[in-house]
C-alpha cells in the first residue's frame, strides 16, 4: 500500500459523501416544511356553505363564512342593474381579465355574477386582504354613500384600510392600491335563491 | 505526548477558578471580553444604546419565559388569556407591560443605536460584518416583533398579520402558495396562531442570542469605532495596550450602569404611567378580540412599523399586481446591508466630514419621521391624502 495521498480520489468522495447527505437534508427537510400545509382538519372545515338569500329584500347585503373568509351576497336592483355597463371608462379592469373568477362568472360580463340579481364575491380586498364595505344606499341607487368618498362615487365597496374603491360588482376603480377586481369564489344556485358557495355545480339532491 | 491537564499550563491559578480555568477559559473570556477589552476613552452619550439593547433583550427574554407560563395559544383562549395575565395574575400586568413597553422599546434603542452608526461611521471597514450581523438582528427584531404583536390576538392582531402574510401573495406565481403555506389554513386561524408562538419564544430568541453573540464577537475582533472615527490600536504603550484605550471593565461598566438608571427611569416611567402611550405601543383595537368579519376601520400597525409601511402603501398597483410596494418596502431594507460599500469617502466620523453628508443624513432622519407619521395615519388625513395618493404616485404613472 502506497503512503502516497490520491488527492483526486479524496475530492471525489468527500464530494459524492457531501452530495449524498445534503440530498438526505434535503428529503428530511420535507416533512418538516409540509407540517405547514394546511391540515386534514383545515381543509375538512374549508368545506361548502349554503346560504339562503331569498330573505335578502332588493338593496341589501348579507356576509356569510366560508374558509374563514367573509362572503359579499348582495341582491341588487333593476335600475342598479341596467347601470353597471356604464362606467366601464372608470375601471381598472372592466372586463375581469387580470381578476379572480370562475370562468361562467367571467362571461357573464359587467354584473359578474350568475344571477344578476344576487352578486357574490369575497369580502377581501385584492390590496392586502382586508374587508371592504359596503358603501352604497340602502336603496342601492349608486348614489353617494359619504362624502369621503367623493362627488362622482357610482357606490360599491370601499375599503377603508387603504383606501380602493369597488362598483356594485366588485370591479377596482383606476388608480386604486388593490389591483384587480373582488374575487368571485365557485358558487352554484341550488333552488330558488339558495346559493351554495365553494362548489361549481349544485348538489343534486337540496 | 499526552499530558495532564495539570502539568499542560502551570500559569493558570490554584483553587475552584483554577481548576475551573484548567477545563474552561473563564478568566480568559472575562478578560478578553471584559476586563481586559480596551475600548476609546472617548465614547459619549451615543454609545449607551449598545448595552441598553443588551438590557432590553435581557428583559423580553426574562419576562417572556413568564408571560408564556401563563399565556395559551390558542385562537379561543389567547385573548382571554391576556386579558386574565393583565387582571388575575399577581403582578401579570407589570410583566406584561414590561414585555409590550420593552418591544417598543427595543426598537427605540436599536434605531438610535444605528444612527450613531451612521454618525461615526461605525458601519465602515473592517467593522462591515458588525454591521452586517446587526442588520440581521434588526431584522430578526422585525420578525420577532410582528409575531409577538399577533400573539394577543386583539382584532389589530388578526388584521395586522392578514396585511402583512398577505404580502408574500403578491409574488408572482408562487405567492398563493406561499401565503397558504404559511398561514397553515385558507385564513389567519388557530394554526397560524400556534406557529407564530413556537417562533416567538423559541426559534427566532435563539436566532437572535446567537446573533447578537457573533455582533459582539465581531465588534471586539476589531474593536470599537468612536466619536472621531480613529483607531486607537494605532498608538500601544509598552504591554501592548492602545494609549487612547481604557479596560472596558471597571470604566464602562459603570459608566453604562449610569446610562442604565436613566433608562429605567424613563422606562418605568411609561410602564406606569402610559403603558399603552396614547395608542403608539398597545393600539385600541387590540382590545377587542379577532374577528374574522371585522376590519378595524383604520388600520395602522405599531409605531415602529410605520415608516415601512408607508412605503407600501403609498406605491399603487401597476400592470394588474401589487408587488411594487413590497418591493419598495424590501429595498429599503436590503439597501441597510450594503451601506457599508455605498460610503466611499475616506473619513468616518460626522466630524470631519463635509456639509454633503450632513444634509444627506438629516434627510434619512426628517424621511424616515416623515414616513412613520404618514404610516401611521388614515387615509383620510391631508397630508397624508397629498404625499400616499399624489405626490408619489405620480411619481410612478403620469397625473390622470
Amino acid at each position: 500500500m502506497s503512503d502516497v495521498v490520491d488527492h483526486g480520489r479524496r475530492r471525489l468522495l468527500t464530494a459524492a459523501t457531501v452530495g449524498t447527505g445534503a440530498i438526505g437534508v434535503a428529503f428530511a427537510a420535507v416533512p418538516f416544511l409540509a407540517s405547514w400545509q394546511p391540515s386534514a382538519r383545515a381543509k375538512a372545515l374549508g368545506a361548502p356553505v349554503e346560504v339562503d338569500a331569498s330573505k335578502l329584500e332588493a338593496g341589501q347585503m348579507l356576509k356569510v363564512v366560508w374558509r374563514g373568509q367573509a362572503v359579499f351576497v348582495v341582491r341588487r336592483v333593476k335600475g342598479v342593474i341596467d347601470q353597471l355597463g356604464n362606467h366601464d371608462a372608470m375601471l381598472a379592469d372592466p372586463k375581469s381579465d387580470d381578476s379572480t373568477q370562475p370562468d361562467y362568472i367571467k362571461s357573464s360580463g359587467a354584473a359578474r355574477a350568475r344571477n344578476p340579481e344576487y352578486w357574490v364575491g369575497l369580502a377581501v380586498c385584492t390590496h392586502l386582504g382586508c374587508s371592504p364595505l359596503g358603501a352604497f344606499e340602502a336603496n342601492n341607487s349608486f348614489q353617494v354613500a359619504g362624502a369621503d368618498l367623493g362627488a362622482n362615487w357610482p357606490g360599491g365597496f370601499y375599503c377603508p384600510c387603504h383606501g380602493s374603491k369597488y362598483d356594485i360588482s366588485g370591479r377596482v376603480f383606476k388608480s386604486m392600491p388593490a389591483p384587480k377586481n373582488l374575487t368571485v369564489p365557485p358558487y352554484a344556485f341550488a333552488s330558488g335563491a339558495r346559493i351554495v358557495i365553494g362548489v361549481d355545480d349544485a348538489p343534486k339532491t337540496v | 505526548m499526552a499530558a495532564a491537564p495539570e502539568s499542560a499550563d502551570s500559569s493558570k491559578g490554584g483553587g475552584l477558578l483554577g481548576w475551573i480555568d484548567q477545563r474552561f477559559p473563564l478568566t480568559s473570556l472575562w478578560k478578553e471580553h471584559v476586563a481586559e477589552y480596551y475600548a476609546p476613552k472617548n465614547f459619549n452619550f451615543w454609545y449607551y444604546f449598545g448595552s441598553l439593547a443588551l438590557l432590553i433583550l435581557v428583559n423580553q427574554l426574562v419576562t417572556g419565559i413568564f408571560l408564556t407560563m401563563h399565556y395559551k395559544p390558542s385562537s379561543a383562549e389567547a385573548f382571554s388569556s391576556v386579558e386574565y395575565i393583565m387582571r388575575d395574575v399577581d403582578w401579570g400586568w407589570l410583566i406584561r407591560y414590561l414585555h409590550s413597553t420593552g418591544a417598543s422599546a427595543f426598537f427605540i434603542v436599536v434605531y438610535l443605536h444605528m444612527f450613531r452608526a451612521l454618525l461615526y461611521g461605525s458601519h465602515r471597514k473592517p467593522r462591515e460584518l458588525i454591521w452586517i450581523f446587526g442588520c440581521l438582528i434588526f431584522l430578526l427584531l422585525m420578525a420577532e416583533g410582528f409575531m409577538g404583536y399577533v400573539l394577543p390576538w386583539g382584532n389589530m392582531s388578526y388584521w395586522g398579520a392578514q396585511v402583512i402574510v398577505s404580502l408574500f401573495g403578491s409574488l408572482p406565481v408562487i405567492g398563493q402558495g406561499l401565503v397558504e403555506w404559511i398561514r397553515g389554513d385558507y385564513y389567519i386561524a388557530d394554526a397560524t396562531l400556534n406557529r407564530f408562538f413556537a417562533l416567538h419564544v423559541a426559534a427566532l430568541p435563539l436566532a437572535l442570542v446567537f446573533l447578537v453573540i457573533a455582533h459582539v464577537m465581531a465588534l471586539h475582533e476589531v474593536g470599537s469605532n468612536n466619536p472621531d472615527g480613529i483607531e486607537i490600536k494605532k498608538y500601544k504603550d509598552a504591554e501592548g495596550h492602545p494609549l487612547d484605550g481604557i479596560p472596558f471593565h471597571p470604566y464602562y461598566t459603570v459608566k453604562d450602569l449610569v446610562g442604565v438608571a436613566g433608562f429605567l427611569l424613563l422606562f418605568c416611567g411609561v410602564i406606569f404611567f402610559a403603558p399603552t402611550f396614547g395608542g403608539l405601543f398597545l393600539e385600541s383595537p387590540n382590545f377587542e378580540p379577532a374577528n374574522a368579519l371585522q376590519t378595524p376601520p383604520h388600520i395602522a400597525p405599531v409605531w415602529y412599523f410605520t415608516p415601512y409601511y408607508a412605503m407600501l402603501r403609498a406605491v399603487p398597483s401597476f400592470a394588474g399586481t401589487q408587488v411594487w410596494g413590497v418591493l419598495v418596502m424590501g429595498a429599503s431594507i436590503v439597501v441597510l446591508f450594503f451601506v457599508p460599500w455605498l460610503d466611499r469617502s475616506p473619513v468616518r466620523s460626522i466630524r470631519y466630514r463635509g456639509p454633503i453628508y450632513k444634509v444627506m443624513l438629516a434627510i434619512f432622519v426628517l424621511s424616515f419621521i416623515a414616513l412613520a407619521i404618514c404610516g401611521k395615519r388614515g387615509m383620510f388625513g391631508y397630508f397624508c391624502r397629498k404625499l400616499d395618493r399624489h405626490a408619489l404616485r405620480s411619481l410612478i404613472s403620469p397625473a390622470p
